[in-house]
């Protein structure tokens, strides 16, 4: 491939990918994002592959590997175009089926749809499902369509567009001006004004300049900013190059997780088209501007998701954070002015410009304007990743897109923003999600990890467990994060094992105050809200288990008991079974109810798992 | 000059200083650990806690690493302050119940005793070992391994500290007195760093006063004649 070097150029290219292309060819799209491919997605792409092949009508009919399209809960996923039919937890032997039925008859196979939980009603097309039907998947969408390896699947949905408008009918100042007007803030938590922190590193005295891509995504249960870069590594790439011209930046990094390896891979072989068709490197589409991209691989730790400890670990310095009161936007990297954002932001970027500072402000909430991505998992129905406008409630994530909690239980609280964020109660439900709002309840956006919890949930138990998260992330440089995240945890851990005294909910809010108020960055800062939070809505959970030695939802192993109701015991013979600890006594086909033995038991719940009946209790 | 108010007081200070040392020069008491004018602030101990307002706006931050600006109004002795170097002290009490300089200081802020399962660690982790063998010495022997609670200092792989002269710089600047030195013969050993380095003997008087490894590194860095470390500097 020769170097595109004009806008025309870029468009005499497009012509000529698009008219190569029919867009009522049948197209399979199989997803191959993480989730997908923890459920078997590639033997199904390969089956798929043989059946075409086998038929000799692979010429006539596409098979495509895609990213996530975000409905984990259900994949492997296909989906067959363009009658955009889904099809969920495929199997490769259905294949054939899938092959000689929809692509050759036309007509769809009931079992492979998806069934309304409630109604039972078996529904074909994608964007009918309930799941996709209440996005709004402006930034994500295009991960089903694209193969993220194909830089000729990026232009013909009309990708580097923005940035040929930009670079050569634009002015930098115009972009900074149309991003600030845009309402853009920064998808990686703090929620500032992207606008704004571009235009300060643009003003910065220097010569040279940076951009970073975060993409050290570290929260357990989020995995939205991976999905988009191993879905489609070119939009974030497309936001950088215009990023960083609006900055005069000449060069960029991509700081990604070394345990997201697909997301390098991609990004890697998206680097590389992207130089090799001229949209990186010197003089981008003939405007002059030079801009290159290296990729950072982070080992592992969350702090480094920290601006000023990313910088730091780029240099090759342990990732600890600096105070900031130079900010980095006029000293970073290398003490040079950089400004950085996280992968959901750059890869709004395009969108704004291509349909302008009107159509995105129409977007989300007065404070927080377009849409946010979140990673919706834990007791809810449909895991997976969703695209949502800001101002969307709770309720409508978790219920009209989640589909509600699993097994019908009662929703008892969602975890927002990561593990420093906090647990909103059901009485928050109705809460529209935007950086305020959620900040104002005491927990916070995050970059868009939504943990469900139902009724068998103990919020001291998710306090904690975030906490020793939090311990062993914190850099340990500050003596009141390191110290203060350690005795939380030893305080919670107590509590949980009934050796909780009066006094404790004090204590913790003691260090919740030090570890908040005396911390450094933003780590220690945000630390204190699973506690804080928790404390706040459920009170009532903690004295339980100080004062009544008693663990309301039945989780804590010291506080509980497990009992078999004798009236409800069918005899049966499956806890004895599942037992580790011969615990159980009682003989099947006896007459006497089967009965746990206290000495023995290690409350281990494995026979509250097993029984059909519902016949063992916590107590 | 820069002119701007501790406790309502007006104080001046040079461009670049941090408030810290303006306001030990100044007379005010505020506790710290991990700062020591020879090297860099670098704020891990949070004690110098001081409350600044700015623009309007008041937030709670290390004096030893804010760097001072012209009108701000520092407060060293709000509640807030009080109670956050209160359970500060508190938790550094508890890492090392032992230490007597940890206990005086918790005792001045009134901290006597610690609600929290009591650890027997000596280093209160404030860095400044590290950052005088770095900054000062250049012989960066020593280094934070770990992160969160596992974090700790070391000589590199936790085996002997090789690029380290036995100086003793770190023993000196330990606010903990944790770095022990001992003297034995020709031998000097630090060792909490498991180095030991011969030392060289005063062409005068006879004493051994310095390790040879040292006054070479030394001889070198200043790019000094041969022969210039044979006296020791009582009988130079």
């Amino acid at each position: 491939m020769k170097r595109i070097s004009s806008p025309e150029g870029l468009e005499t290219e497009r012509k000529r990918i698009l008219s190569a292309r029919d867009p009522n060819k049948p197209c399979i799209t199989v997803c191959t994002g993480t989730g997908c491919h923890a459920a078997g997605c590639y033997p199904v792409a390969e089956a798929f592959r043989e059946v075409l092949k086998k038929n000799g009508i692979a010429g006539r009919i596409d098979l495509r590997n895609t990213g996530c399209h975000g409905f984990c809960e259900k994949g492997p996923l296909v989906v067959v175009h363009p009658q955009k039919i889904l099809y969920q937890r495929v199997k490769p032997e259905d294949a054939e089926e899938v092959v000689s039925k929809t692509i050759q008859k036309g007509k769809t196979i009931e079992r492979l749809l998806y069934e309304h939980p409630a109604s039972g009603e078996r529904i074909a097309r994608e964007d009918e499902v309930p799941f996709y039907k209440r996005q709004r998947r402006t930034i994500f969408g295009d991960n089903g369509n694209i193969d993220p390896a194909s830089i000729e699947d990026y232009l013909a949905i009309g990708g580097y567009k923005a940035l040929a408008t930009a670079l050569l009918s634009m002015k930098p100042v115009d972009i900074i001006e149309q991003v600030k007007e845009s309402g853009l803030r920064g998808r990686g938590g703090g929620g500032f004004p992207a606008g704004q922190k571009w235009e300060s590193c643009r003003n910065a005295a220097g010569d040279k300049r940076y951009v970073i891509c975060n993409a050290d995504e570290g929260d357990p249960g989020a995995y939205m900013d991976r999905s988009l870069l191993e879905g489609n590594p070119h939009s974030v790439l497309e936001g950088m190059i215009i990023g960083a011209y609006a900055i005069g930046a000449s060069e960029g990094y991509v700081y990604v997780r070394n345990e997201y390896p697909l997301a390098v891979k991609n990004l890697r072989i998206a680097l590389d088209q992207a130089t090799e068709w001229g949209f990186l490197g010197g003089d981008i589409l003939g405007s002059g501007f030079d801009f290159s991209v290296k990729i950072n691989r982070g080992g592992g730790a969350f702090v480094c998701g920290e601006s000023t400890a990313m910088m730091a670990s780029i240099e090759g310095y342990s990732g600890e954070p600096r105070p900031k009161h130079i900010h980095t936007v006029e000293s970073g990297l290398y003490d040079k002015p950089t400004n950085l954002n996280n992968v959901e932001t750059w890869a709004n970027v395009p969108h704004i410009i291509n349909q302008g500072t009107e159509w995105y402000r129409r977007i989300g909430t007065d404070g927080s304007k377009g849409t946010k991505i979140f990673s919706l998992v834990g007791k809810v129905n449909n895991t997976g990743l969703v695209e949502v406008p800001m101002g969307i409630t709770l309720r409508e994530i978790i219920y009209d897109i989640g589909g509600g909690i699993i097994g019908g239980k009662r929703f008892k609280a969602v975890q927002t923003g990561g593990p420093s964020g906090g647990c909103v109660p059901e009485s928050l439900l109705d809460l529209p999600v935007d950086f305020d709002r959620l900040t104002e309840v005491g927990s916070m956006m995050g970059s868009g990890g939504m943990i469900v919890m139902d009724e068998n949930t103990c919020m001291v138990d998710v306090a904690k467990y975030f906490m020793n998260f939090l311990k062993e992330e914190s850099c340990g440089k500050c003596t009141s994060c390191r110290e203060g995240t350690k005795r939380m945890y030893e305080v919670l851990n107590r509590i949980t094992e009934g050796l909780g005294q009066d006094g404790d909910i004090e204590l913790l809010e003691d260090l919740a105050f030090v570890t908040a108020e005396a911390s450094l960055c933003a780590l220690g800062g945000t630390a204190p809200n699973p506690v804080l939070s928790t404390i706040r809505y459920f009170r009532d959970e903690y004295e339980a288990h100080i004062r009544d030695k008693r663990c309301p939802a039945g989780v804590c192993k010291a506080l509980i008991t497990y009992r078999i109701a004798p009236d409800r015991c069918t005899i049966c013979g499956r806890c004895q079974k599942a037992c580790p600890s011969q615990a159980i006594e009682g003989k099947v086909k006896s007459k006497k109810p089967f009965k746990i033995l206290p000495e023995k038991c290690i409350r281990c719940g494995m026979c509250y798992e097993a029984c059909k009946f519902d016949a063992i209790e916590v107590v | 000059m820069i002119r701007f108010t501790i406790d309502g007081q007006e104080v001046q200070a040079e461009k670049g200083q941090t408030i810290l040392p303006v306001a030990l020069d100044a007379g005010f008491e505020i506790p710290h650990l991990c700062y020591n004018e020879s090297v860099k602030p670098y704020g891990a101990c949070r004690l110098c806690l001081v409350e600044v307002r700015k623009a309007g706006r008041t937030r709670m931050t290390t004096s030893c690493t804010y760097p001072v600006t012209e009108g701000i109004e520092v407060s060293t002795q709000t509640e807030g302050v009080l109670r956050a170097r209160r359970l500060i002290i508190e938790l550094v009490l508890a890492m090392c119940p032992g230490d007597d300089a940890i206990r005086e200081m918790a005792s001045e802020l009134g901290v006597e005793d610690v609600r929290f399962e009591k650890e027997d660690k000596d280093c209160i982790l404030c860095g400044l070992c590290a950052r005088v063998c770095d900054e000062i010495v250049g012989a960066n022997a020593i280094h934070f391994a770990r992160k969160g609670s596992h974090r700790e200092m070391i000589p590199p792989f936790e085996k002997e500290a090789t690029t380290c002269i036995a100086c003793g710089a770190c023993v000196t600047v330990c606010p903990v007195d944790v770095i022990g030195m001992r003297e034995d013969g020709e031998e000097r050993t630090i060792t909490r760093w498991k180095r030991t380095l011969k030392m060289k003997q005063c062409k005068v008087c006879g004493n051994y006063f310095a390790p040879w490894f040292q006054l070479e590194k030394f001889r070198q860095t200043a790019n000094l004649p041969k022969g210039s470390f044979d006296v020791c500097p009582s009988c130079r």
